[in-house]
């Protein structure tokens, strides 16, 4: 698959600040489509902070965030209207939470999940949502029998894997993702990045995913920033940063790693 | 014959940040040039730094100075300063890797996992599926093994999955790091055999080798890595 040169996503010198509190500081980079970028750091380094910001939630205190958009080319996505902002996260983004239950309505059913988002970008046709809703619990590897079930009956991965369906049914260029495997048990993860790694591959996604765990980070991601309050200290090629890492900071987390 | 690769006055030390800072000054003023058709063996003793030059030539791992420069498309790449897209794109068309280490997703059948360098050259996937087929055949996995993740194989089979990955496209330069160390007689004969047609189909190979056998049946040359050792020359 060739990957397109212009940016997807391009970030200048974005700096949230709380108050006197640095949330990240000076950060800067692109991403191309069907491109991952890893974010690594441990707790408190920034790295949901710079999540947020990007993926428009949070307004950052300086620099910008621009999106390559469908239509109107590069804009500044704090400069939109914030119809066009609403738009673009529910249609061309998608955001993938830590806990399902932030990303899921727990009280309507696996497939109004799903079908929640097509309806909000204009489709109405009952027996096509309801396809789409179908198509997408067997590409999750959810039985379709479980479309009329609430997802609180549905396993911790179960629920992870609906909210991955429920964000990607709109055909997404970019996903936000947040610890997308923290709290499931091994076997669990393993199935959720197999499954992220193929739909990645096969829908050309563009990936920008926290996790503060590195081996998550290199199976899936292309390159990897690292930070440390805030900061980026360290970014590049994936297995370049993990097997010769260069700072300080980069090298204690690679070396402390259980081996197994 | 004509030059794939070439490496110019390249210096490595890592600096240990978490172990009081020690710099450990690897190698300097390497010289080193790869052409087509060739198998070179990188020669020294243990821990001489055989694997870490390897890892460099893949740039996998950092160079402190000079250059490394891989003819991909027809130009010149310096993988020291190229960027990660470059390196990736090179690693995808133009060089592949044999390591010593399985690095896969759980769960992925290894028919899929030799198959897939392949596919994503863009050859269709039913053509990939029947070369990696081919490959596991010859590398005597037995089939009923195809659908299931190699993590859960032996040694031996494992490296032998991670042989059929690296051989499945024909790169224009393939790096072996100890391909034949955990293989019984036959295996180790396949393994030299696809060498052999790789040379033939005019590949330039770096390899490290654990026996003299291996080194003696397919290396046309050799380079001592310990000849750029820091202080070596002292």
């Amino acid at each position: 698959m060739t990957r397109s040169h212009e940016p997807l996503l391009r970030v200048s010198d974005l700096t949230m600040m709380y108050g006197d509190r640095v949330g990240c500081r000076n950060v800067s980079f692109e991403l191309r489509p069907g491109e991952v970028l890893g974010i690594v750091g441990e707790s408190g380094s920034g790295k949901s902070t710079l999540l947020r910001s990007i993926s428009a939630q949070q307004e950052p205190t300086k620099g910008t965030v621009e999106y390559h958009t469908r239509i109107d080319g590069i804009r500044d996505i704090y400069q939109m209207s914030e119809a066009q902002r609403r738009l673009l996260m529910r249609t061309d983004w998608a955001f993938v939470h830590q806990n399902a239950r932030d990303g899921l309505r727990m009280n309507v059913s696996a497939g109004a999940n799903i079908g929640e988002r097509l309806m909000a970008v204009g489709d109405r046709h009952y027996g096509n949502i309801r396809n789409a809703a179908e198509n997408w619990l067997d590409k999750v590897e959810i039985a379709t029998e479980r479309l009329d079930d609430l997802p609180s009956t549905f396993s911790g991965g179960m629920q992870q894997r609906l909210q991955i369906a429920r964000n990607l049914v709109t055909s997404p260029r970019l996903v936000f993702m947040d610890e997308p495997t923290g709290g499931l048990d091994v076997s669990v993860q393993a199935r959720l990045l197999d499954l992220l790694r193929g739909l990645v591959h096969d829908l050309n996604l563009a990936v920008i995913i926290v996790t503060h765990d590195l081996a998550v980070a290199r199976l899936l991601s292309h390159r990897l920033m690292v930070m440390q309050r805030g900061e980026v200290i360290e970014s590049g090629l994936t297995d370049q940063v993990l097997d010769d890492p260069q700072h300080a900071y980069t090298q204690l987390l690679v070396s402390s790693i259980l081996q197994n | 014959m004509s030059e794939m690769l070439h490496a110019k006055n390249v210096a490595k030390g890592f600096t240990l940040h978490t172990q009081g800072s020690v710099t450990i000054p690897v190698f300097e003023g390497v010289e080193f040039r790869l052409n087509a058709g060739e198998c070179i063996a990188l020669t020294g003793e243990s821990g001489s730094g055989k694997s870490t030059f390897m890892r460099m030539l893949y740039a996998n791992y950092t160079c402190s100075s000079g250059s490394i420069s891989v003819l991909h498309d027809g130009d010149w790449l310096d993988i020291t300063t190229a960027s990660p897209h470059a390196i990736l794109d090179m690693r995808k068309r133009t060089m592949g890797y044999v390591s010593q280490f399985l690095r896969v997703i759980p769960r992925v059948p290894t028919l899929e996992i030799v198959a897939e360098p392949l596919i994503a050259l863009g050859t269709a996937r039913e053509t990939a599926m029947e070369k990696a087929r081919d490959l596991l055949t010859r590398l005597r996995i037995p089939e009923r093994l195809w659908q299931l993740s190699p993590l859960t194989f032996s040694g031996g089979e494992q490296q032998r999955v991670n042989i059929a990955r690296g051989f499945i496209a024909d790169y224009p330069i393939m790096l072996l790091d100890e391909p034949t160390a955990s293989l019984d007689t036959q295996n180790r004969a396949t393994v030299l055999a696809l060498i052999e047609e790789a040379k033939a189909r005019g590949a330039a190979i770096a390899g490290i080798f654990h026996d003299h056998e291996t080194r003696d049946a397919v290396c046309t040359g050799s380079f001592d890595v310990t000849s750029f050792k820091v202080g070596a020359n002292d």
